[in-house]
């Protein structure tokens, strides 16, 4: 298990240093500095073992955790964990920086006392943790007998991650759909590989201890309840999507995902992410890029880029940037576009146009000339290519919400009574053209 | 209030009014001090001296002062063990304590107090809190018991703590579970032979329970823990995978690692034929390709158990390509690790993309990423034959970029695409010669030595090419010096007669002044064949040399295997077992995946058995690439172009250097002349009387009662060929001893003496283990039946057909040559049974492409005549199995020279054909072992 667990600034100075087992000493503090962080090349892999120890690190802005080990351990597990810390530590003093770290370094000490034993990852839920680590010093010695079992029972208890008695006026909620869209499209327009990457975030405001349901247009679930009646197959199986995979919060039974596809849970309370997952059928381009490139003599090149929006007028794309790359020994580029405004970044090798936003089924166009110094390089130039980024108010992969149901028998709100809010955003990967 | 004032820098003298505030009488103050403490014991300041001014404190009601202090403690009682006893009575009452959280809190901390005489003060509030109605002090005592184990594990035992430690598996609430389940794992580490864990179908039911209701990282104790469990059969194993299946969807990374690593080693007890097989396999692939939208480090360590995964189970992800293609900002290690993975499922499928991505990286920036890359490109060309062609070309084109490094990379895979298919791209070589003074790194250069010197008589200034590297010959590194030297001998053995003044050149640098003794040597070597016999010199540098594997860097399968069971550890992503980099006897139990056991069947089927051998036996071992090399150098290493061509046929083939004076030297030596006029008792051919018939018949015809088959005796040498003589013989193999039964008949005018008989070399060695002893001079008309002892130890030479046997006979009239073909099975040796593990070990481990099938015709045999009938010639029978109404029999054989042929026999009851699938590392046998088995089984 994790023997040992250092933080340090950029300098490699340590700001934490919590020892869990007697095998890690304090040298293995300095071989993390002089091997990893003062090495001269870069680093080369998240892993090291120096003098039959391993190190893990992660990096946060300039600062190192490394959980450092001489046993065989789970080494996805200290991943994992290494991130879980970084996330408990920015719900609980925000950014993880230097000066947070030293201005908390009790609070860390006092965390990674509970969520660490022995080097054994304990409950790390923020919420969970939150009931009974403060940082206003503890309030142990005012809590009433229930209260402290109240505690104890969440940290170990089935739903870690939510405590019991929350109580809010008006029951909300907020569902957001977030999906990144990615293409690689040759300059004929074929694409050459396309998936979306998706995320389902929620964010809950419940009384009580809700139970949750959550429907989406699953090829596999439509297709079951399809069954009965073959006209609402025909009806609804054309917007079905098919799922390449999902996996989801510790919350949701995944046994129950496993035999009947339907996603229940009791929420965590506030923000968290409900489920990830990844499509590649029948994906929704937002947008066509069609390059034209021509050369013209050794020392100029006319680029000719067309885009064209690809869903529902009535719906805007906004923050649209187009990136065209420009060979190195660009003298000068002159640019004329329809919409938006170009410009020929030398430091970029690019030439970027930016449009703030673009309805759907249009098309605009950009004529750049590119002057070149003549060069004797034999190598020619690679043609990097054109890439894209985009905001778009739907989500690319076809996913739709179908409904989220709220239980809680305890208390006296219905489903009916819950507020929801669901959002859709598509936003632009790795979107590129090769031109 | 921010803290990271106690960071301050300090002062001289600063200990000493730390120690004045420790004792300060207002609270706030002694908690400031107490966090400067902390502070300094941080950054690595030895503050040990304030232990009892920091210990006084203890004793307060403030939960955030006390756990400073306890913190303090950890870190320096060990330092201090007299004075950590202070500490003891506080703990002790904190056990006691009405808040939850507070006895926890002590029994967490006690344990991290490594002191002997804590110890003994622990023992009884952990029992105590082992039995607490809290299950945050359970889990928390559950862990302790493991601490307590690592400072005195004789303590724990006596005290009776492993018992409530198992109990607690039983325990109501899941996280207690999971943490009595990580502490007994960690402490039967340290036991292996203990039977701690005791996983029985019950216990592992509440495991499997619980791991639907703990936290995450209970999850993965669980699951690592299921991992060693060994199902007892194939049903047990499906149903443990279907309620683990559900894990795969899990967030946590490391939960869907560990669940991947029970299935992959449950798996391989399942039939392939199940149903259930081939879903899980569909199953599988999905959660391996999420884990790479994971953060870069995760995906690290995703990729290298990946890369196990497709080593072992190829099927998974073979169509899962486009996820490992390279991003352009994926960290280096991420992206030299999916680089490694697509080469490894580069097949004619996709090789035309994987190809144009290759492309593409090797114009990118990191010098390593890029080199792997050509690299990359190289190990294609040879993977996939089909893409060779292309392959070259795109690394002309990469030299063509002139970029250093991609230049001498290129150069070191095309040597090995030269190896690999050799007279095939020889065309390249001129633009490879272009590019030789910009190499300057050894293995360029010696790659680049070694075509020139291979290709030597097609590069018409290979001499010049070769002396500008003598030139600066003790520069150079060992690898360039030995490649040069093979080279220029090569060149020599070539072209001798312009070069005969480079190659004293080279020799004499590499002899007389180089202080390399592997250079001299060779050099010596040389230099010796040279002048004594440039045949002999050819035969050895220019010999023909083996094929190259087309993975090369392929795991040995017993440390995949074992490498499998540790999916999701440090030792997966070294790609090492746990001893190689885990000191002391932790942790370094050797794994095994299960061996397949049936309910259903009654018999295994091979295919789809383990390749491990069950715990606890020491695996057995797989011919490694030496012993591989060392079949091919007993087959094919003769010298395929010395001397004349050799004639098959039964002709005189008096001018060849056959025997040479060997013959006479044979005879010379061997005294045995017999007395013309002695009575010849011995006119064995015709019936004298049954009596003596049947003893004849005893002696010579003993094989066919107990040993493998014989042939009827064939003429090899018919009389008008050999002046009289007529030859025929068979071949027989009795007891371990082979014999070739031979019949002379003297068909002449004129009385035969002086026998004498040789072989030439020949591919198994054979030769005689005895002189021809012909008692009597034969007489005409007479016929005498001889039993020739043959052993394998002579000189080995490939023959074409294999099992050629060049046979020279003397006697006092003349020499006469023939040749005969000996059956294969005479060299089928008694110990030829393999064990089953490793019938299948080898099995998988043999490429497909070594494997041959034949239809064997009209032999209705059932499976276990056909069993039993080459059984008596050393087939042996490894296992037996039926497949829809199909006997399958597993079986394998040896070969005198060490090589095994392992045999696939299809027998359909009713239907006369059955089918033979032969795989061997040496494929040029299978045709000759299907003779044989046809032989051995229609007779």
């Amino acid at each position: 298990m994790i023997g040992g667990l250092f933080i340090y600034n950029h300098k490699g100075e340590v700001l934490i240093s919590r020892v869990y087992r007697d095998d890690i000493g304090r040298n293995a503090v300095d071989a993390f500095r002089v091997n990893v962080i003062h090495a001269r090349q870069q680093v080369r892999s998240p892993v090291t073992n120096i003098a039959r120890t391993s190190f893990f690190h992660v990096k946060r802005s300039n600062i190192w955790l490394a959980a450092v080990t001489k046993q065989n351990v789970n080494a996805a597990m200290v991943f994992e964990f290494l991130y879980k810390m970084c996330d408990v530590m920015a719900a609980y003093f925000g950014k993880i920086s230097e000066e947070n770290i030293k201005n908390n370094f009790v609070l860390i000490y006092e965390l990674l006392d509970e969520i660490l034993d022995f080097g054994y990852p304990q409950n790390s839920e923020t919420g969970a943790l939150k009931t009974f680590i403060t940082q206003q010093g503890i309030k142990s010695q005012h809590q009433t007998k229930e209260e402290q079992s109240q505690i104890t029972s969440q940290v170990t208890g089935q739903i870690g991650w939510r405590r019991e008695g929350i109580k809010y006026r008006r029951n909300e909620l907020f569902l957001d759909v977030l999906e990144s869209v990615n293409l690689l499209m040759s300059p004929q327009g074929q694409v050459l590989s396309a998936h979306v990457s998706g995320r389902v975030v929620m964010k809950s405001y419940l009384s009580g201890m809700p139970e949750c349901k959550f429907g989406m247009n699953d090829k596999i679930v439509i297709e079951k309840q399809g069954k009965g009646t073959a006209d609402e197959t025909s009806k609804s199986g054309k917007q079905s999507i098919a799922i390449d995979d999902c996996t989801f919060h510790q919350c949701v039974r995944l046994s129950k995902f496993d035999s009947e596809r339907s996603i229940s849970f009791i929420p965590p309370d506030g923000e968290f992410e409900l489920m990830r997952y990844r499509t590649t059928k029948d994906i929704i381009l937002p947008f066509r890029v069609i390059p034209l490139v021509r050369e013209v003599g050794r020392t100029k090149l006319e680029v000719k880029v067309v885009i064209k929006s690809n869903f529902k007028p009535s719906l805007l794309a906004q923050k649209i940037e187009v990136r065209i790359p420009t060979p190195l020994n660009t003298s000068g580029v002159q640019v004329i576009c329809m919409k938006g405004k170009a410009k020929y970044k030398a430091s970029e090798n690019a030439i970027v146009w930016k449009i703030k936003r673009m309805a759907g089924m249009k098309e605009s166009q950009i004529n750049a000339e590119i002057e070149l110094l003549p060069t004797n390089d034999k190598k020619k130039w690679a043609r990097p290519p054109i890439s894209m980024n985009f905001e778009v108010p739907f989500a690319p992969s076809g996913l739709k919400v179908r409904y989220l149901k709220v239980f809680e028998p305890k208390l006296n709100y219905s489903d009916h009574d819950v507020i929801k809010w669901v959002r859709y955003i598509g936003r632009s990967g790795i979107y590129e053209t090769r031109c | 209030m921010t803290d990271s004032k106690y960071f301050t820098t300090t002062k001289k003298g600063e200990i000493f009014e730390l120690k004045a505030e420790l004792n300060s009488d207002k609270k706030e103050k002694k908690k400031e001090a107490v966090k400067k403490v902390i502070a300094s014991m941080t950054t690595g300041k030895d503050v040990s001296a304030l232990f009892p001014d920091v210990v006084n404190c203890m004793q307060t009601d403030n939960l955030e002062l006390k756990k400073l202090v306890y913190l303090y403690l950890m870190n320096y009682a060990k330092s201090q063990p007299d004075m950590a006893i202070m500490a003891v009575n506080t703990f002790v009452k904190d056990c006691e304590d009405p808040n939850p959280l507070i006895r926890a809190l002590a029994v967490r901390t006690m344990g991290c107090i490594r002191v002997d005489k804590i110890t003994e003060y622990l023992c009884e509030p952990l029992r105590k809190c082992l039995k607490d109605e809290d299950p945050y002090v359970r889990k928390t005592a559950a862990v302790c018991v493991a601490k307590l184990h690592d400072i005195n594990a004789q303590l724990v035992e006596d005290q009776g703590f492993l018992d409530t430690l198992k109990d607690l598996i039983s325990d109501s609430n899941p996280m207690v579970v999971a943490n009595a389940v990580a502490a007994l794992s960690e402490i039967a580490e340290s036991h292996p032979s203990s039977n701690l864990l005791d996983l029985n179908p019950q216990s592992i039911n509440k495991l499997l329970t619980a791991l639907n209701e703990c936290t995450e990282w209970g999850q993965i104790f669980i699951l690592d823990c299921l991992a060693n469990y060994t199902p007892k059969d194939d049903r047990e194993a499906q149903s443990i995978c279907e309620r683990v299946t559900p894990r795969l969807s899990h967030a946590n990374s490391a939960v869907v690692l560990s669940a991947v690593k029970v299935l992959m080693k449950f798996m391989e007890m399942l039939s392939k034929d199940l149903d259930y097989y081939g879903t899980l396999l569909k199953k599988l692939a999905p959660p391996l390709v999420t884990l790479l939208s994971a953060e870069p480090e995760l995906q690290y360590v995703a990729l290298r158990n990946i890369n196990l995964i497709v080593q072992k189970r190829p099927e998974i992800l073979k169509h899962e390509m486009k996820v490992f293609f390279v991003k352009y900002n994926d960290p280096i290690y991420v992206k030299l690790e999916k680089l490694d993975i697509m080469i490894r499922l580069a097949s004619q499928a996709n090789i035309a993309q994987v190809l144009a991505e290759l492309k593409e990286y090797a114009t990118e920036v990191d010098v390593d990423f890029v080199r792997k890359a050509v690299r990359a490109i190289g190990r294609c060309a040879i993977k996939v034959e089909q893409s060779a062609e292309r392959c070259v070309s795109t690394l002309l084109d990469l030299i063509q970029t002139k970029v250093n490094y991609v230049v001498q990379e290129a150069i070191v895979v095309i040597k090995d695409i030269f190896r690999k298919y050799p007279n095939k791209y020889e065309s390249v070589i001129a633009t490879l010669c272009e590019n030789l003074d910009s190499l300057d790194e050894p293995e360029a250069r010696a790659a680049m030595i070694w075509i020139v010197g291979e290709y030597a008589e097609r590069i018409d200034n290979a001499d010049e090419l070769l002396e500008s590297f003598l030139e600066g010959f003790h520069d150079e590194s060992t690898q360039v010096q030995l490649q040069l030297l093979t080279a220029i001998v090569k060149l020599f053995l070539k072209k001798p007669t312009e070069t005969q003044e480079l190659v004293q050149q080279v020799l004499s640098l590499a002899t007389q002044d180089s202080d390399n003794p592997d250079l001299r040597d060779r050099g010596y070597i040389y230099w010796r064949l040279l002048s004594t016999d440039p045949v002999a010199a050819k035969e050895v540098v220019l010999a023909e040399k083996p094929l190259i594997s087309e993975e090369t860097d392929l795991i040995e399968p017993t440390l995949l295997d074992e490498l499998i069971c540790y999916i999701g550890t440090l030792a997966s992503v070294y790609h090492k077992p746990p001893s190689a980099f885990v000191e002391g006897g932790r942790g370094v139990v050797h794994k095994s995946l299960p061996p397949r056991t049936a309910s259903s069947e009654s018999a295994e089927s091979p295919e789809t058995a383990p390749t491990g051998a069950p715990p606890g036996e020491q695996p057995d071992v797989i011919p490694a690439q030496g012993d591989l090399l060392g079949d091919l150098l007993n087959l094919d290493l003769g010298p395929p172009v010395s001397g004349p061509p050799l004639a098959t046929s039964s002709v005189q083939m008096g001018a060849v250097d056959l025997l040479g004076g060997g013959l006479d030297s044979l005879i010379g030596g061997t005294n045995f002349v017999a007395p013309p006029t002695a009575a010849v008792p011995a006119n064995l051919g015709a019936p004298i009387g049954s009596g003596l018939s049947d003893l004849f018949d005893l002696t010579s015809g003993v094989g066919t009662l107990s040993g493998s088959y014989v042939a009827p005796k064939a003429v090899w040498l018919p009389a008008m060929k050999a002046k009289g003589l007529e030859i025929s013989g068979t071949f027989t193999r009795q007891v371990g001893s082979i014999s070739m039964d031979l019949q002379l008949t003297n068909k002449a005018l004129q009385v035969m003496t002086d026998f004498a008989i040789q072989f030439n070399r020949n591919s198994f060695g054979l030769a005689p283990a005895a002189p021809l002893q012909v008692h009597a001079p034969l007489s005409p008309n007479q016929t005498v039946e001889i039993s020739l002892p043959l052993s394998t130890v002579g000189s080995v030479m490939k023959m074409e057909p294999l099992n050629n046997l060049q046979v020279a006979v003397k006697n006092n009239i003349d020499v006469f040559y023939f040749s005969t073909l000996y059956p294969l099975h005479i060299l089928f040796v008694e110990d030829g049974k393999m064990d089953r593990q490793m019938f299948l070990a080898t099995w998988k481990d043999i490429p497909n492409e070594n494997e041959a099938q034949f239809q064997i015709r009209d032999c209705p045999l059932n499976a276990e005549a056909a069993s039993s009938k080459l059984q008596s010639s050393n087939i042996f029978t490894v296992a037996k199995r039926n497949v829809e109404g199909q006997d399958m029999l597993y079986q394998s054989l040896k070969l005198t020279n060490g090589i095994w042929v392992l045999a696939e026999l299809r027998i359909q009851p009713g239907n006369p054909s059955c089918t033979l699938s032969l795989k061997c590392r040496a494929p040029e046998v299978s045709q000759h072992v299907y003779q044989a088995y046809e032989t051995i089984l229609k007779n």
